[in-house]
This record gives C-alpha cells, structure tokens and sequence, in this order.
C-alpha cells in the first residue's frame, strides 16, 4: 500500500474561504449552462427576484412579499451550495496538485549548451523554467533535480520523497526501464546527464491541474448519459409544471407563481444535477490522493469497468526478486565443495539472486582469492554466468537447459539424480540455477519466489469484483503455474516477452473485455497503449509514461487496485446519489401538491399526509429541504459512496435499500421537522 | 368463495396457462423454428411473399425495418381516408350509413392504423359493412405492425453482435397468419357459438312486447371482436363495445373476450424468454408487469365491490357493488377486472361505463393507460417496457460501480437520449393535450359547455382520461365527453399519431444500436437484470417517472373527486 502522506480535513478553511468565493463567480450563466438542471434553477431564481419586484410595485395575486422574498432566497441558497460544492472539489483538487507542484518551483538548474560562449558542451547555471524539450542538463550529488527528463548519461541514487513520501533511496540509471527522473527530487551520490522530455507547463502533473480546476476538463461518457437523463426528468417536470397552469384555471384554483416554481424545483433533481460534478472532480482528486496522476477523468471511470487485470509477477506478486534457497549437490559432490563453487561463480554477480547465493552460503565475499581470475557475465545467449580461475577451473551456472548444453558439448552425461532436482524445483514455483564446473555437473541451486504476504486476499477481493488476474512472468511455464495458484491468481503468461502481453491483451479486448495494466519499460509502451487502462510507473521511460493513462507517482505495482476500486466508487457515486435525487421527489410531491390545491378543494387535505400546517409553511419546508441537502450530501459527494466488492446484485440491493428506500423517507422526516419550525411564523 | 372474485381470478391463471405455451409458440414462430402448423402455414406465407416480392431471408437493418412499417402504415392511411370518406356510394352498406366528416375520418383512420381504435363515431350508424371490414383489416395489421417491431427488437436483443435484426416483412406476415388469424378463428367461432352475430345482412326487425318495431343492427361482427380483443384494438362493432349483448353475450363470453385482452401481450413476454433462452430474466420481466397489474386491480375490484360512498350515503344498499354503468350478467368483479385489464393493455374495448366507475377505479384504469407497459398493447407493451428497462439499467449500473450493460451491451448516451424523449413523450402528449383543452374551457365555458356531460373534476378527469386513452393507443373513453368536435377529432388524432410511431420506433433504434455494439461478457461485477432486486429498481422507475408525474393532474380529477364524495 502507497503512504496516504497528504491527509487533509474535508473543509480545511482556507479551501472554504477559496469556495465560497467561487460559488458566486460560478453564477455566471455561461458557466451555468454546461450543467442543464442547475441552470433551470438559475432561471427559475431570476423569475422569483422578478415576482419579488412585482409584488414591490403592487401586486396582489402572489402572496406576500416576505414568503416570495423567502423561496427566492432558499432557491439562491440552493444555487450557491450546488456551486461550493464543486468549487470545494476543486479547491481541494488544487491544493492537493499544488503541494506537489511546489516541489518543482524555480530550482537552479545545469543546463548543458552544445556550443557555449567559450566551450562546447558549456554547462551554465540558469532557472529551471528557462529550459525546454530537448535540452540537457547535468546533476550532481546534492542538487534539486530541477524537471522531468532522462537520463542519458550515468547512474545515481535519488530521494524521490518529496514526490512519492518514500524516505529510500531509488537507483535511477541511463538505459533500461528505470532512467526516468522527476522534477523536485534530489540527487543523493553520483552525477547525471539529463534530457528534458517535456515542455515547461506541459508535465503531467500540469495536465491533471488543469483536469481539476475545470479549464480542460471534459464529461466523461458516463457523466454526459447521465446529464441527458437528468435533463430528461427535467423536462418532464418542466411538462408537469407547466400544464398545471391551466389545470389550476380550469380548477378555477389560482396557483402563484412561487407555488410553480418551488414545485417545479423541488422535483427536477437538482441534488444529483448540484454535485455531479464535484463528484467527477473529487474521484481524480481520490486518484491524485493515492499518489495516481490520470490523464483524463475518463481513465479513472474505465478504470472501474476493467475485467482484466495484467500484473508483472516481480514486484507485485512476490517480493522483490528471487533468493536462493538451497544447495543441492550432484552425487559425489561434497556440500561444502558445492557451496564454495556456488559462492565463487557468483562473486562478480551483481543481480540480486547472485547476492542471495553468497548471503545463503555464509561466506565471506573479500576471503576468496579472485587475482587473475576473469569473470564471465551472464549474456541473453549463454544464459548463464560464472567464472574463470587461473588455475584452470571454469565454473559456470545458469539455466537447465543452457548448462545442459555445455555437459553434452563436452562430451559428458547429465546426472539423472540432477534432472530430477531440477523438475523437483521447477515445480514447487522455484527457478533451479544449475552449477557445473569444467562441463561436469556440481549441483543445483534453488531460487525461490516470495509470494507478497496478504497478496492472496487482494486477489480474492478483484475475483469478487468481477475481476480477472493474470500474472505475467519470464519464468518458465511450470514455476509460473505453480507461483499462480500459490497467489491465487486466474491466469497468468509464462516466459513473457514483451509482445506476448499485447497478444494477450488484445485476445482479451476481441471478447469485448477491459485490460488494465501496469508497466515501465520502454517495450510496455505499445501495450500500455492498448490496454483500457494504462499505468506507468514514474520511474520508467518516458515512453511508457507517453504511453499509458496515468502515471504512478510511488511505482507500486498494486496501485492498480486501488485505480480499480477509485473508478467503481466514482460510478457508485453518481448511481446512489441519482437514486437518492430521484426517490426523494415522492416527498416532495406528497409535500406541494396538496399545497397547491387545499385552498380551493378543501378536500385534497385528506393527500396531506404529512400534515404539514400550512400551504406556505409545507412550500417552504420542501425548498428549504431541497437545498440543505445539498451541502449535507457533499461530504459523501467528496468521499465517494464505499465499495464493498460483495457482488453486484449483492450491492444493488444494499444501494438501492440505503439510497432509494432511504432517499424516500428521509425527506417526509426532514420537511415534517422543517414544517413544526417554518410553521411558527408560517 | 365469492363466485364473483373465483371467476376473476379463474380468468387471470388461466390467461398465464394459456399464455406460456402459447409464447413458446410465438418465440418458435420468430426464430424460425419449425412447428407442427408449418405445414398450413407454409404455403399460406409463401403466397404473400409471392405475391408482396418479399424476400423474407433477407436481413435488413433497423432503420430499413423502421421505413417498411412507416411505408405500409402510410398506404393503409391513404386507403382508410379514402373509403371512410366515401362509404356512402361504396358496396356493402345495406343500412345507409352516411361517409365521414374528414375530420372523423381522420380520427378514426388514425385511430384503427395506430392500433388505438378510439371512436368518436357508432358502429351501427358510423360506418357500412365494406368501413367495418376495413377496419378489421386494420386491427390485424396493426397488431401485426406492433408485434413485428417488438420481434425486431427480440432478435436485436438476441444477437450477440449485428446490424440486421430480422426482416421486418417477415414478421410482419408470420404475425398476421401464424399468430393472429388462427387464435382469432378459434375466438371467433366460440363467439358465434355464443349468438353473436356473422353476417351481411341489413338490419333485423322484432315487434317488442309494447308493439313497437325495433331494427336491431347486426353485421360481421364474430370476427371483428376476435381480433379486437386478441391484437388489443379494442374498436367494437357496436357503439357500446363489449357491453353490447350482441358484442358480449354472456359471463362465458366475457371471460373469453377479457382473456383475449392480456393473452398476447402476456404471451410475447414468454416469447421474449424462449427465444434468449433467460427464463428468469422472463419471470422477472411477466413479475415486475403482473405486480403492477394486480397493484391496479385489486382495489379496483375491491371499490367497485364496495360501491359508490355517494350512492352509500343516500341510504341506498349496494350488495352488488356499484352497478350503475355495469352489465348485470358481468357484475361489478368482473367489469372491474376488464376495466383494468382493457387500460393496462391498451386495448380499450369496454364492458362497463369506465364514467361510472367509482373515482379511484377510474384513477387505476388512468394509471394503467398512463404506465402503459404492464402486459401492454401487443408488442408496444414490451417495448415500452424496454424504456424502462433501459433507464434502470443505467441507474443501477452506475449504482454498482460500472458503466451500465443490458444483456452485454453497453448503455450510452444515445441510447440514454433516446430513452428519455420516449419516457418524456407520454406525458408530454397528455399533459399538454389536457392543458389546451382545460385552458379553452377554462377560457370560456359556455362556447364549450357541449364537451362535458360534468363539470368539475370529473369533467376534468373526462379530459384526461381522453388525452391518456389516446396517446395510450387505448381507446377507451371516460365516455360523457362530446368527442366528435373538429377540435377532439384532430388533437387525439395527432396524438394518437405521434404516441403510437414514435414509441415504436425508439426502442427499435436503441435495440438496434444496441445490436451494433461489441459484446461485453458477463462477470461477477456485471449488474444482473434477472434479480428481483432489479425488478424492483424498474418498478420503482416505472412509478416515479410514468406515475408521479400524472399526480398533480390526478390530484385535480379522480383524487379530488374521491376525497369530495367522503
């Protein structure tokens, strides 16, 4: 799990203090417009100040003044708590965005000219934004790292802590999957040359401010159903409010024009159409929270529709990487001979298993005597590594079969006892590292996976989502099968190259399914592209990062999940809180429609059930209602509706109870309670 | 038990018996499998393929569907306004009805192609034998229009991935001849056997016992009602519909006749099931549609049990219920039942005065026109029941945290846009209707004083009651209203018009762009629609988009009129 460093109160002041200012500024029916049924409401709040006005001048037919003066403040009220609701939401979204953008504020940078005033190659030092694409720039132990770039040249440890709250250090390098750095970390030991891969302002943190604050940020597919639908039930009441107009004539019951407007308000849903939104802000805000920064708002909302999930085995599943775990000594091989030979072939071995051999035979690295001997590096075609001493002795480890090879070529037989450790290992999930010494066999070594603790429930959790899991994996198919199954994982694609998981990914999206997936390397790139929902890890190349949709800050290979459950919430959110809108307009009917007739059929009192004391008092107590829920509901707008993964229909029914059931009764409690108030003066 | 409420619930079981084997049958019919009547049927199809150059193998898309049963409709139109305008002249007219007013003419053209059959005229003067045997004509092919387009939608729903859901003339034709004709045959023939009339004879005489000669009106009646009550028309022979003796001689009748009504639509929903294999999904679907069903119902019957408080507190005893307006050999019970089962289903034929129904009886048989998709007309039910279904799918989809999926396809804005006009349109063209006429009358009510037989709300209810009938394609009518003025004429025409295409035509395109879209399988975090918790959701949505919004209107008719007589 990522480190939730920036904790934040729901309504810090200063965020308030930035709202509320906002809400008035938002008002501006130009802005109004892009969300149709807030817009109604904005009318519908002209048309009372216009009846206040009229009634000013002498008119009689519409109540009195104080009443009017009343509904049109409650729907104003409900105008501007619509707008701090998504004013919050973005307030937090910014501030959240710019505490990591203070991090890259105007650092001195290296830059590096290619032809200089007196020298090529001159380095200089200038303000970090007077560098653009392309440039080069160096660091040295110390230095701020002043943008996101490249590196070209050289190796370093960094402390990326301001970016992703992890205190360790990271080994950042040229080449490979990991020469990625980040504007605002800093360079602990060594120096680097560095390639500026993006524009100033155009980083991807830039892009996902401007996704929060609403510059450039687009309704989502989902988002603009849902703004038709809602636009819909508006209509329709728009429909009913309209005719009963001349109902009322016929009725020969005048209804005020406040009578129209509060009902008309009360039933188009204006707490969904208020806090929709803020509910799409604050789900990029909930990604940016886990350290995910999303390209669109639209990659958090598939994020919540994917049915596969492609996981790389290392790092997500299994700790880190492979350690050995036991020697095992061909027959006739002494253990302590064996053990000396692993530990010698596995002295100028840098990979981390190399490292585990000498840790696990407890010898001392510096008591060999390696003058004149050559090493030989382990090489995609020999598939093996060892070493050559000056007294002669080549000792080689490496693959079953490749070391296979070198036992045959030499003209020896490959101990059975030997081959059977080997399939012994293979199948318990370990990798056998087989050891030979002058094309004879010595032994085996074994590798073994740690599968992560806790990994399992994570699995069964995405399973009961609905989720698919794959594990892809170089090992070959019998270790990858066996680590699966101990994980807990669906499928999983063995001796992986990088083009296998853009074969699977695409098998995958032809039966109509959403993948997701996470890589770094600058080979994910393709596939990260063809995933649904691509992950990349800040640490890779900025091919992979160009590449994916969103952009893991702390480079944990589970994040994914966490997209997943962001994205599902950020649906969830909008499905109760529409459901809850809706349901409450039974109230609200029950509410007003007696209201508005009880004075000329006096017998309508019998569809007062609420016995709400008068037409005034049950007009107000529903719009007041109407616009309290707004604010009320905006914490959970925030938060997001919880995501317990218990099964759709399971959750259906669990929603639907909370948020329909509860969606129609909470308002015949809250207008009754709001009535014994109003009633007073009322 | 009361024999009353045992004869009610006898006719319901036996509908749904009859209506599974009969839906397995249809389900057969548009899938093109073989059954055992295929060896009648086969050349009978054959011939109308021959003789309309109808190739039926051949796939068309929706929108090619869509323009085919414009087309047909639109000849059938011209037809009508042409014989009804000029019946007076044409053979087959042994009693000298006079031709239409154009402005009848059109109503009722509208009415009997729109599969409404409202009538603003009487059967036994209004129209000649060749009028009434055209509009016979109508009753099957706009039943067959409407099953055809629910079949598109069937197979739409159907297939996995494609851009043509079935020939549209295809089924057309197999609805007609497999479907219709034979079960109208059988209904027929029971009817005749029952003393209703079948012949092209003139009006009959008998000397009453006061002396007086009588002209009693007879005609080919059998087969009008058959297929009235079977392809939910509703349109009598006679100007009382099934109260008529002639038209609905005895109780044994009347429970064929009120069977007839809720059979086919009853059945497609079993079709819908064969035919996609989901039986759940199915029970769910005929569940959520019979809940509503008895949810009307029930109190109906119960109020018309109880009679009327009005006549109650004149002191005068109702042990039979409330009879004004009811035939004696059906009874209150039974009349209830065929109220409602003749709204819900927009069929519209009547066996009572629906005017002198109690005021909560007449708001049930509203709300079933109003809803219109529990059972519903034949095959228009079950699509716009599809509308429903479609906005509750997208709102508990998003509820459980993925984009919404109907039967592996994913629900989108266009089809959400399509939804929502269509859901919109009902109440549009009611509320508006109503409006316009409440206005003019309002505006002055001596110029209309001939409209309504009662002021007040149930003046008001009559107007409403019209409006819904027809933009329901119902028919029906709250009676007591003077309909045949220029003014009912046209707006119920126009609204008949627009509520009956354009509700086709909507959930076509969505199954249509439905069809288009790539399969989503299904998995764990896929929102089922075969729970009851979804049939739930689309109750709930069915009653707070298609019924609340008809409360205010309500509030003002049949609620105030209720809570007045307490």
């Amino acid at each position: 799990m990522s480190i939730h460093r920036r904790t934040q109160r729901l309504f810090e002041s200063s965020l308030v203090k930035e709202a509320l200012g906002q809400s008035f500024i938002k008002l501006n029916p130009r802005i109004m417009f892009r969300n149709p049924v807030m817009f109604t409401v904005e009318i519908c709040t002209a048309i009372m100040l216009a009846v206040c006005i009229w009634i000013l001048t002498g008119e009689k037919t519409q109540g009195g003044l104080v009443y009017n003066i009343i509904v049109f403040a409650v729907l104003f009220l409900t105008l501007l708590f619509a707008n701090f609701a998504e004013a919050i939401a973005e307030a937090r979204g910014k501030a959240q965005a710019d505490s990591l953008r203070k991090t890259r504020e105007d650092t001195p940078a290296k830059k590096i000219f290619p032809v200089g005033e007196i020298l090529t190659n001159e380095v200089k030092i200038v303000p970090s934004s007077q560098l653009s694409k392309g440039d080069l720039f160096l660091c040295e132990a110390g230095d701020i790292i002043p943008m996101d770039g490249e590196i070209i040249h050289g190796i370093a440890t960094i402390d990326e802590s301001a970016i992703t709250g992890e205190s360790a250090p990271v080994i950042r390098e040229a080449g490979g999957d990991k020469s990625s750095v980040t504007g605002g970390t800093k360079v602990l030991s060594d120096h680097i040359k560095v390639r500026v891969t993006t524009e100033p302002g155009e980083s991807f943190l830039d892009k996902m401010i401007a996704l929060v604050e609403g510059a450039s940020r687009q309704k989502t597919p989902n988002e603009i159903a849902l703004t038709i639908l809602l636009a819909g039930f508006t209509l329709i009441f728009i429909i009913v409010c309209v005719t009963l107009e001349p109902f009322g004539k016929y009725a020969n019951t005048p209804i005020t024009i406040a009578a129209f407007i509060s009902l008309f308000v009360c039933l188009i849903p204006t707490t969904i159409g208020g806090l929709l939104s803020a509910i799409g802000i604050a789900g990029m805000d909930r990604a940016l929270r886990a350290n995910v920064i999303t390209k669109s708002g639209k990659a958090v909302e598939t994020a919540g529709d994917v049915d596969t999930l492609l996981l790389d085995k290392t790092g997500t599943i299994t700790i880190g990487n492979r350690k050995a775990t036991n020697f095992y000594p061909a027959n006739g091989v002494a253990i302590d001979a064996f053990i000396q030979a692993c530990a010698l072939s596995s002295l100028a071995d840098e990979t981390p298993e190399g490292k585990s051999i000498i840790e696990l035979s407890n010898l001392d690295k510096n008591s060999f005597n390696t003058t004149g001997a050559k090493f030989i590096e382990f090489t995609a075609e020999t598939r093996s590594s060892g070493i050559d001493l000056p007294n002669g002795l080549k000792i080689l480890k490496g693959a079953f079969d490749s070391i296979r090879n070198i036992i045959t070529k030499a003209g020896n037989d490959f101990p059975v006892e030997t081959a059977d450790r080997v399939k012994i290992i293979s199948s318990n999930g370990g990798t056998p590292l087989v050891v030979s010494e002058n094309g004879k066999v010595l032994g085996v070594i074994e590798l073994q996976d740690i599968i992560k603790p806790g990994i399992n429930e994570r699995f069964e959790r995405l399973r009961r989502m609905g989720i698919k899991t794959v594990m892809v994996t170089g090992d070959n198919p019998l270790t990858a099968k066996f680590i699966a199954e101990k994980a807990g994982v669906d499928d999983f694609i063995a001796e992986a190259k990088p083009e296998d998981k853009m074969v699977y990914i695409k098998k995958e999206q032809q039966q109509g399914k959403l993948v997701a997936m996470m890589g770094d390397g600058t080979n994910d790139a393709p596939a990260l592209a063809q995933a649904d929902v691509g992950v990349a890890m800040n640490s890779g190349t900025a091919a992979a990062k160009e590449a994916g949709n969103m952009v893991d800050l702390d480079n944990d290979p589970t994040k994914l999940i966490e997209v997943v459950e962001i994205g599902k919430q950020l649906l969830m959110t909008r499905g109760t809180l529409t459901t809850f809108s809706i349901a409450n307009d039974v109230a609200k009917y029950f509410a007003i429609v007696p209201a508005l007739f009880i004075i000329s059929i006096p017998a309508l009192q019998g569809l007062n059930i609420m016995h709400l004391h008068s037409p005034e008092s049950a007009i107000l107590s529903a719009v007041i209602f109407n616009a309290i829920i707004i604010p009320l509901l905006i914490p959970l707008a925030l938060k997001g509706v919880a995501y317990k993964p218990i099964g759709a229909s399971a959750l259906l029914r669990r929603n639907l109870l909370v948020y329909g059931l509860g969606g129609v009764i909470v308002p015949f409690i809250g207008i009754k309670l709001l009535d014994m108030i109003v009633s007073i003066w009322f | 038990m009361n024999t009353e409420i045992f004869g009610v619930i006898a006719m319901f079981v036996i509908t749904v018996l009859l209506a599974i084997p009969l839906g397995r049958y249809i389900g057969k019919v548009y899938n093109g499998d073989k059954t055992w009547l295929d060896f009648i049927f086969n050349p009978v199809d054959n011939l109308f393929f021959k003789a309309g150059g109808i190739k039926p193998e051949k796939e068309m898309t929706w929108q090619q569907s869509m323009v085919a049963l414009l087309v047909i409709n639109l000849v059938w139109f011209l037809l009508s306004m042409l014989v009804l305008m000029s019946m007076s002249w044409l053979p087959l007219n042994p009693d000298g009805n006079p031709s239409m007013t154009p402005d009848l003419a059109f109503n009722t053209t509208v009415s009997f192609v729109a599969n409404t059959n409202l009538q603003h005229y009487s059967g036994e003067t209004g129209v000649s034998y060749l009028g009434q045997l055209l509009l016979m004509f109508f009753q099957f092919v706009s039943a067959g229009t409407g099953m055809a387009a629910c079949a598109v939608v069937f197979k739409a729903i159907k297939e996995k991935s494609t851009q043509n859901p079935g020939n549209f003339y295809n089924y057309f034709i197999k609805s007609c001849t497999r479907i219709l004709l034979p079960l109208s045959i059988v209904v027929a023939i029971i009817l005749m056997f029952n003393g209703t009339p079948m012949t092209f004879k003139g009006k009959d005489q008998f000397i009453s016992m006061q002396g007086d000669t009588v002209n009693v009106s007879r005609g080919p009646a059998a087969a009008m009602i058959a297929i009235k009550q079977l392809g939910t028309n509703g349109g009598g022979y006679f100007g009382v519909n099934s109260a008529h003796p002639f038209e609905n001689p005895n109780y044994f009748t009347n429970m064929v006749e009120n069977i007839c009504i809720i059979l086919i639509p009853a059945a497609l929903i079993f079709a819908l099931g064969y035919m996609l294999k989901r039986k759940r999904f199915t029970w769910i679907v005929f569940g959520i549609m019979t809940l509503g069903f008895l949810l009307l119902v029930i109190p109906s019957i119960y109020n018309e049990k109880h009679g009327s408080t009005a006549v109650g507190k004149m002191g005068i005893l109702q042990s039979h219920g409330s009879t004004e307006g009811k035939e004696v050999r059906f009874g209150a019970a039974a009349s209830a039942y065929w109220g409602i089962s003749t709204t819900v289903t927009s069929n519209g034929s009547v066996n009572a005065m629906h005017d002198s129904f109690t005021p909560l009886t007449g708001m049930f048989a509203m709300l079933g026109m109003m809803i219109n998709s529990f059972y519903g007309g034949v095959g228009v039910g079950f699509l716009n029941f599809y509308i429903f279904i479609i906005i509750a799918v997208f709102i508990s989809g998003l509820m459980v945290g993925r984009t919404p999926e109907f039967m592996g396809k994913k629900i989108e804005a266009k089809e959400i846009k399509i939804a929502s006009i269509i859901a919109l349109l009902h109440p549009f063209l009611i509320l508006v209707g109503t409006a316009i006429a409440s206005r003019l009358y309002a505006h002055d009510p001596t110029a209309y004083a001939g409209w309504l037989n009662n002021p007040g709300n149930h003046g008001f209810s009559e107007m409403l009651y019209e409006f819904t009938s027809s933009s329901a394609n119902n028919g029906s009518g709250f009676e007591g209203l003077g309909d045949n003025t220029p003014f009912w004429n046209i707006a119920c025409g126009t609204v008949m018009l627009l509520a009956r295409f354009l509700p086709i035509i909507g959930p076509v395109a969505i199954a249509g762009i439905l069809a288009k879209k790539k399969y989503v399988p299904e998995s764990a975090g896929t929102l089922k629609t075969d729970t009851s918790t979804f049939g739930i959701m689309v109750f709930a949505v069915i009653f707070i988009v298609a019924a609340l919004s008809f409360f205010p209107a309500l509030a003002l008719g049949p609620i105030s009129e209720f809570f007045g007589m307490r």
